[in-house]
């Protein structure tokens, strides 16, 4: 990307998520534990947004609250300048927890958020997902007859098939071993420079947020603050050994508080 | 999970109360109502219990029926666990001999009883031998499961550490076991409880199924029917709770932990 | 596996018999029959027609109290395991009626329904209906909550989500809880003809007995009891096996 494209991407830049002084606060023991503390966070339309912290700091919590699985105890979030009230087909969730239906064949899946559609259509959006997520030959199978990685890439492939504007995805690749997981995300990558999807990403991987982000949000421990704001101004696909590249990963890790040395 | 948000805590006594209350009430006025002189009320049932105790009845049926319970159960444990142990421990006699207790499961411990009448006579032996029969089954296949359940890397961390086999069984295989075979312990003895109460109904005179039998067949006093049920229903509770406790001990706890 | 490993099996009963029929000239009272003596009640049975005549009556009666068990109670638990509270109300009167023996409803079952097959049904009924019930409990607190919410964030209504996700995710459980079900079903129908009614199985085993200590078909109606038992056992792991329910059965 040039100079020139940069700015005048810039000037597209339209408003898409709006996190307004979002708290959140859990219940234990009759006392509130806070979770959230006062986030504020203005995401734009086809933005790639990573969500970094510490395990257990409540980022996903965050992502629960803005795919409306959570409510909020204070503040409020909007998207596309509506308040979120719950979850909705144009914005899906990839559950860390991997949320493929065990019961259903890779095609089931994939068709499962596909019931309005006519008959001809859910074929087509079958065929042309299990193709670029690279399932072919196992679009009968059940997913406990694929591997990890397939069983990531077909929740990717049931949420994009739905053709939602947002994804959230949970931790996504954090079950995969390192070659797959380098893999998923150029794949990932691929996608959304074709599809141009909202994307917020939950990770604890300051490389993976580094690597894939157009902007990292760095979240503290427990209560999540927002500590910083990073640009990742590098233009994909990114040198991995780049001075920039090294340089933003290092602020980073100097920001959570890690000398970056082992 | 739930559809609704988190019950509060005064709540975990409010609806039971509400919900047997209601049963009570139920059971109270469909009795007035229909005007029966043969079934009871809960006021009936409640003064059938006292008569019980008074006769000094109560303990002393209570009393049988438990140490039929604990004898046939212990006797079960002694000679299952082993058993299920070592049919667990050597998958090829396991193979062999699975069949058979296949065959025998499913049949009711209570269609023993001929044969346990010939071998012990009408008494207590008979009634402790279906206990037995009951117990032994569910025990020894779960010992043979939680056996051949333990993961292969623990046999492989007590092997590495050069336990002999005696060694690996009593300080590998058994503690990983145990957990599960609680568990089926725990299952067995509910079972003990059902065997006892039916044994009871036909081949012994005393305890708490003797009592639901006797009731009916002397003078139709369902009253006590009634009472007698709901002793081996309060019985059976406490039992479970007791056994429960068991569970709850440290160097087992870990099993549990997913489960619940 | 080999021929021979393949016949250990069946060796192993063959020693079994033998000693059986050693056994069985040791008995002092000489009532109980040797394993010829089985085969010669079941010829017997066959002969008067009874065989399939109570095997018939015992089926007729599991089938009853166990399909109007499974109608009931599987319905319910599903409701209770799903509203938290009606679960807490329930609970504790669930948990002292399941110690007691389906056995000990007995003279209940006949007052409210005479001797004969309905009181039959109904003890089934009762064996039946808390197993069920507490494994539909079971069942759908075993749904893992991201089914739930990944099936709402595609934009289902209630009734899509309970065909789509909800009755799926606890079929697994559901047909274990079926099969097992089933099991206590037999045993329970075996016990109450040995009381209540005067046809099946188990009206055999005690009529034999006391209509002239025919020990050769007492026995003759537990090997077939145990035959048919497994065979239901057996019939029911079959779901087990259906594709979109083999995901329940991994080895956590």
């Amino acid at each position: 990307m040039s100079l020139g494209e940069a700015a005048a991407a810039r000037q597209a830049w339209k408003s898409k998520l709006f996190a307004d002084g979002v708290s959140m606060a859990f219940e234990r023991d009759g006392k509130d534990t806070p979770v959230l503390e006062n986030i504020s966070l203005e995401v734009g339309d086809g933005e790639f947004v990573c969500l970094l912290g510490p395990s257990g700091c409540g980022k996903s919590t965050l992502l629960s609250a803005m795919a409306g699985f959570l409510t909020p105890t204070g503040g409020e979030i909007r998207i596309d300048g509506e308040a979120v009230r719950g979850p909705d087909p144009r914005r899906i969730f990839v559950f860390q927890e991997r949320g493929v239906f065990p019961w259903l064949t890779v095609e089931g899946n994939i068709a499962f958020g596909l019931f309005k559609l006519g008959r001809g259509e859910r074929e087509r959006r079958i065929r042309y997902y299990v193709k670029m997520v690279g399932l072919e030959g196992f679009e009968k199978a059940y997913p406990h007859e694929l591997s990890g990685g397939m069983k990531q890439r077909l929740e990717v492939a049931r949420a994009l098939a739905v053709n939602p504007d947002m994804l959230f995805l949970d931790e996504p690749f954090g079950a995969l071993d390192s070659i797959t997981r380098l893999i998923m995300r150029r794949e990932l990558l691929r996608i959304w420079e074709a599809e141009r999807k909202t994307i917020i990403f939950v990770t604890h991987d300051i490389d993976e947020a580094v690597q894939l982000a157009d902007r990292v949000v760095v979240l503290s421990a427990r209560p999540a603050r927002i500590q910083q704001i990073v640009e990742i101004d590098i233009p994909h696909p990114r040198d991995l050994s780049s001075r920039r590249y090294l340089e933003l990963r290092d602020g980073i890790f100097q920001q959570i508080g890690l000398a970056h040395k082992v | 999970m739930s559809a609704v948000a988190h019950p509060g805590k005064w709540e975990r006594f409010f609806w039971p109360i509400v919900a047997t209350g209601l049963m009570l009430a139920a059971w109270h006025y469909s009795v007035a109502w229909t005007g029966t002189k043969i079934f009871p009320s809960p006021h009936d049932v409640q003064k059938g219990l006292a008569e019980l105790l008074r006769k000094h009845l109560l303990w002393s049926y209570l009393g049988d029926s438990l140490r039929r319970v604990v004898i046939g159960f212990g006797l079960a444990c002694v000679t299952g666990i082993p058993l299920g142990l070592a049919l667990g421990w050597y998958p090829a006699v396991n193979r062999v001999v699975n069949p058979v207790l296949q065959l025998l499961r499913p049949i009711s411990p209570i269609a023993w009883i001929p044969v346990s009448i010939i071998f012990f006579g009408v008494g207590d032996g008979a009634a402790i031998f279906l206990i037995y029969l009951g117990a032994l089954f569910p025990i020894v296949v779960t010992c043979v499961n939680s056996v051949s359940n333990v993961s292969s890397v623990y046999r492989r961390a007590g092997r590495n550490f050069g336990l002999s086999p005696a060694q690996l069984l009593a300080k590998v295989i058994f503690p990983a076991a145990l957990p599960r075979i609680l568990v089926g312990l725990r299952i067995a003895l509910g079972i003990a409880w059902l065997v006892v109460v039916a044994a009871e109904m036909i081949a012994v005179n005393s305890g708490l199924g003797y009592l639901v039998i006797d009731s009916r067949n002397a003078g139709k006093r369902y009253d006590l029917v009634v009472a007698a049920i709901l002793l081996i229903g309060v019985t059976g509770l406490v039992l479970d709770f007791c056994f429960r406790r068991i569970e709850g001990f440290k160097s087992v706890r870990w099993g549990f932990f997913h489960s619940t | 596996m080999n021929f021979l490993t393949a016949l250990r099996p069946i060796a192993f009963v063959a020693v079994l018999l033998v000693l059986w029929q050693i056994g069985v000239a040791h008995e002092p009272s000489h009532l109980l029959p040797g394993p010829w003596g089985v085969v010669g009640g079941i010829a017997d049975l066959v002969r008067h027609g009874l065989l399939l005549k109570y095997v018939v009556a015992s089926l007729f009666r599991v089938t009853w109290g166990f399909l109007l068990a499974a109608a009931t109670a599987i319905p319910l638990g599903l409701i209770i395991g799903w509203y938290r509270r009606a679960e807490m109300a329930v609970n504790p009167i669930l948990q002292i009626l399941r110690p007691i023996s389906p056995l000990a409803w007995i003279p209940i079952a006949i007052l409210w329904f005479g001797v004969g097959d309905l009181a039959a049904i109904s003890l089934i009924f009762i064996g039946c209906f808390l197993p069920l019930l507490l494994s539909a409990v079971n069942a759908v607190h075993g749904i893992p909550e991201v089914y739930l919410n990944a099936g709402r964030n595609f934009g289902l209504n209630t009734r899509d989500l309970l065909t789509r996700v909800f009755y799926p995710a606890v079929m697994p459980q559901l047909i274990i809880g079926l099969r097992i079900t089933l099991g206590v079903a037999w045993l329970v129908v075996v016990a109450a003809e040995m009381i209540a009614v005067n046809s099946g199985l188990g009206f055999l085993i005690v009529d034999a007995r006391n209509a002239g200590n025919r020990y050769d078909l007492v026995l003759a109606g537990m090997v077939l009891i145990g035959v048919i038992g497994l065979m239901l056992d057996t019939a029911m792991r079959r779901f087990e096996r259906i594709k979109s329910v083999q995901w329940g059965y991994s080895e956590n």
